[in-house]
């Protein structure tokens, strides 16, 4: 009887502490099932991501399988160390993101205001860093599509390497069975997904810009810190989405020196 | 809609009598947020469900007529084998724009937007949605898509039929083919939307004691048509993003001069398309179980094989969309199973029309104009089914393949049972949306013309069909005449089917009956709170203790009985007041003679 009536008071306290909480929207009853739907949201909105993907994905699969041969050739003009940076760059930003997810979601632990300020200044400066690395893996990025459209590797817009009869001898196509048209199907899709993939990077550094002025302002104290963990998922599932492009884009075609471009 | 005006006292205690009830003083329709509720901008920027409901149910409905006056048009030109009054091009244009509307801006959102919206988190004892929100900005991406969608077409329109199959699409097609694909892009980002917030709303908003197995079939129906389009669309976006690329860029992954695969766009094509054929049919399931229940005056029969068959045929759909390739490069092995899967996807529809029938059996049947609908819409949906058997064996569907049989057997689906199942929901549920009855007369009028007009449309297309008759064409041979002429004769009576709710359903915003909370005696949620529902549904949580339909005839009995009662009691009062009224004057009178 005493634990029921404890269970009871505590009930009631929770219910009178919760019509203080200003981001508890009105139609949930209590924040857990605020909390638990908006999880449970985004994750289901990451399925819906990753069938969105699926779909390049699967045409990547039947063509490897179709022109395999057509795919190794064109991962080998792949810049093997950019891109290796670029995963170590945003598998860095995973991780500050993770601590901002975490610093977020303690920056009230403590009751004492110091900690709070500096909890918060914390938090302000992992996403600054989120947002600087991200920007990063943009930027790497371009400086290798430029190098693509220099090369004129770039179908529909500069697509002329092959014009060349010395770069169809250098990647021994006749040997091994391969239309050029291939290796532009191969740059197709790289374009596609890693170009989809880019838009996913702008969407998230646009979203952890907006976080970056809210968290300064003290947005996500007081117990409101799951914005920034929904947020963190988004970011993780893009970076997750390039853990798996960059082998089967980049490492396909086997590593050599001259594939570092130095 | 906002000139519903209450009436009589504005009395807390509503009084269950049809004629005799009040509306109540305050209700989402009149005011929101305990403000004036006739504002533009109360309704343009609601986060209230029941609201966003009525925004999508007068702009489905505005999609609805865009898309039939295209198939007019294509009903009206076969009536001659040389086409009879437009330009052949001109023919491609219109059967494409009703095949874009009716499957992306209408048969998708119909049900699940305007039903489902108004009703899931009434059914639920839910205060709203779970991301109000986000149900309004899947409202606008739909109206923006369907605007860009309606720009397409004004500026040309587009010649590639519904499917948008490559290389016609991306290399042969008139223009406009990138801009409409941008308003279905829309249009499908806010079938997700709305399939996320349900998805969410059924797991987490349920009132206390609302287990899984006490919810009604309809939700259980909506939660696998989210799964659909949560789960499917994404697929059909990346298509199409796939191909306007190619389109714009004149280069891409179903290239063929690249080794592309042309077929490959139409296996991602289908495995979005083929879900979405169920992403049409299950929400009318739903309300066939709500309506044959209420109107039989028993529990479904066998509720739990009716819910899981939903699930079922969501999983199932997944499976089966290579057997629309079966006359493609797609090898015969694998056309083997997937023509074995479609025979398997037909195992749980049919569980659902046994049910159903079993539902009826030794009920007591009332024929209101839903359960018209709804007898319509099993004998249809029946039909449908047992003739898609038919396209699923790969022997006969290579006779049949892009014949008139294909059309007259998903006519029959989609419009045989989504939309008889709309409108059996659409009245099922009008006075509790409006507060309002619909003239019942005409209800059983127009459901029956319907009945008759379409069937004396779509069955002449499965002859035809199978006689040789290909889609798409707009000319054919001259014996084929007498058939076509009869299925445009059905189609005129159709027409008129649709017209006759339409005007009446509006006539009944101002002059129907006043409804009362509960006009069908029906169980469930949603019908205990007022009609039309205050703002927060609820003034109260509700507690849930019993199964979704509780039906039984002693109960209905006691009911009339209490009901006599209380007609009796108002009269007596009524007359009692009447008499004291009069009273002093008929004492004049006696003095004064």
């Amino acid at each position: 009887m005493a634990s029921e009536t404890e269970v009871l008071d505590y009930e009631v306290e929770a219910e009178e502490e919760h019509e203080h909480l200003p981001f508890l929207h009105h139609h949930f009853d209590d924040i857990s099932q605020q909390r638990e739907s908006t999880t449970l949201c985004m994750w289901l909105f990451l399925a819906t991501e990753a069938m969105m993907f699926g779909g390049l994905f699967f045409a990547y699969s039947l063509y490897r399988w179709m022109y395999g041969a057509a795919y190794v050739v064109g991962s080998k003009h792949l810049n093997i160390l950019l891109g290796s940076i670029n995963t170590l760059v945003l598998l860095v930003s995973s991780l500050t993101m993770a601590m901002a997810v975490y610093n977020a979601a303690t920056q009230s632990a403590v009751p004492d205001p110091n900690v709070v300020r500096r909890k918060r200044r914390l938090l302000v400066s992992l996403l600054w860093s989120t947002w600087i690395l991200g920007a990063m893996f943009i930027g790497i990025k371009g400086v290798e599509w430029t190098t693509d459209y220099r090369e004129g590797l770039v179908p529909a817009v500069r697509w002329n390497f092959y014009d060349n009869p010395q770069h169809v001898e250098e990647d021994h196509l006749a040997e091994s069975g391969v239309h050029p048209d291939q290796v532009k199907m191969y740059f197709v899709l790289y374009f596609s997904m890693t170009g989809l993939h880019a838009i996913h990077m702008i969407v998230g550094l646009i979203l952890v810009g907006v976080f970056i002025r809210l968290s300064a302002r003290g947005q996500f104290a007081n117990g409101n810190d799951q914005p920034v963990e929904i947020m963190g998922l988004y970011w993780h599932f893009v970076d997750i989405i390039w853990v798996f492009l960059f082998p089967l884009l980049y490492l396909i075609g086997g590593f050599t020196m001259n594939r570092m471009h130095l | 809609m906002s000139t519903i005006t209450p009436e009589g006292a504005p009395d807390q205690e509503q009084i269950p009598l049809n004629g005799r009830a009040h509306m109540p003083a305050d209700h989402y329709l009149n005011s929101y947020q305990g403000r004036e509720g006739h504002t533009w901008k109360s309704w343009l920027f609601t986060l209230d469900h029941k609201r966003i409901a009525i925004l999508y149910l007068v702009s489905v409905t505005l999609m609805f007529f865009l898309g039939g006056f295209g198939a007019m048009i294509v009903r009206l030109n076969l009536l001659s084998p040389h086409g009879a009054i437009v330009e052949p091009q001109t023919y491609n244009r219109m059967f494409s724009m009703h095949g874009v509307v009716m499957v992306f801006f209408f048969l998708v959102p119909v049900i699940p937007a305007v039903l489902g919206n108004f009703f899931i988190p009434m059914m639920l004892g839910a205060k709203d949605l779970a991301f109000p929100v986000v149900n309004l900005l899947s409202w606008y991406l739909y109206v923006i898509g369907a605007l860009v969608g309606i720009t397409a077409m004004v500026a040309g329109g587009v010649d590639t039929g519904w499917t948008f199959y490559t290389p016609l699409s991306t290399q042969y097609a008139y223009d406009n083919v990138s801009l409409t694909i941008v308003g279905i892009f829309l249009a499908g980002f806010s079938s997700i939307l709305t399939g996320l917030n349900f998805i969410i709303t059924i797991h987490k908003m349920r009132a206390p004691g609302l287990t899984w197995f006490r919810l009604p079939l309809f939700v259980w129906a909506h939660y696998a048509v989210s799964l659909l389009q949560v789960l499917a669309t994404p697929v059909l976006a990346i298509t199409l993003l796939s191909l306007a690329v190619e389109r714009i860029a004149h280069i891409g992954i179903f290239d063929p001069r690249l080794g592309g695969d042309p077929v490959l766009m139409q296996h991602m094509f289908w495995f979005y398309s083929h879900p979405a054929v169920y992403i049409m049919i299950l929400p009318g399931m739903g309300v066939v179980s709500e309506v044959v229940a209420c109107f039989a005056r028993r529990p479904v029969f066998g509720y739990k094989f009716v819910a899981f068959a939903s699930i079922a045929l969501a999983v199932i759909s997944f499976l089966v969309w290579g057997h629309h390739m079966f006359m493609t490069t797609q090898s015969p092995y694998a056309s083997l199973v997937f023509s074995f899967l479609s025979f398997v996807v037909a195992i749980p529809s049919a569980i659902k029309v046994f049910n159903w029938t079993a539902t009826l059996y030794k009920g007591s049947i009332r024929l209101d104009t839903p359960m018209l609908y709804c007898l319509g819409f099993i004998g249809l949906f029946t039909i449908g089914g047992m003739t898609g058997l038919h396209l699923a064996a790969t022997g006969t569907d290579l006779h049949l393949h892009d014949t008139y049989f294909v059309i007259a057997h998903f006519h029959y689906i989609m419009v045989g049972g989504q939309v008889m199942a709309y409108l059996a929901g659409l009245h099922y549920w009008w006075p509790k949306m409006t507060g309002r009855l619909y003239p019942e007369n005409w209800g059983r009028t127009a459901a029956i013309l319907l009945f008759a007009g379409f069937n004396l449309t779509f069955f002449p297309q499965f002859i035809l069909g199978y006689e040789g008759m290909p889609r798409r064409y707009p000319v054919y041979a001259p014996e084929f005449q007498v058939l076509n002429v009869l299925s445009t004769a059905g189609a005129s009576i159709l027409a008129l089917g649709y017209l006759l709710p339409f005007v009446y359903l509006f006539w009944s915003l101002k002059n129907g009956r006043i409804a009362g909370p509960n006009p069908w005696r029906a169980t469930g949620l949603e019908w205990q709170t007022p009609s039309p529902p205050p703002t927060f549904n609820f003034d109260r949580t509700p507690i849930v203790k019993i199964g979704p339909y509780a039906y039984n005839p002693e109960a209905d009995e006691l009911a009339d009985a209490r009901d006599d009662m209380e007609r009796a009691r108002l009269e007596y009062e009524e007359t009692r007041a009447r008499l004291a009224e009069h009273e002093p004057e008929r004492e004049e009178t006696a003095s004064g003679v």
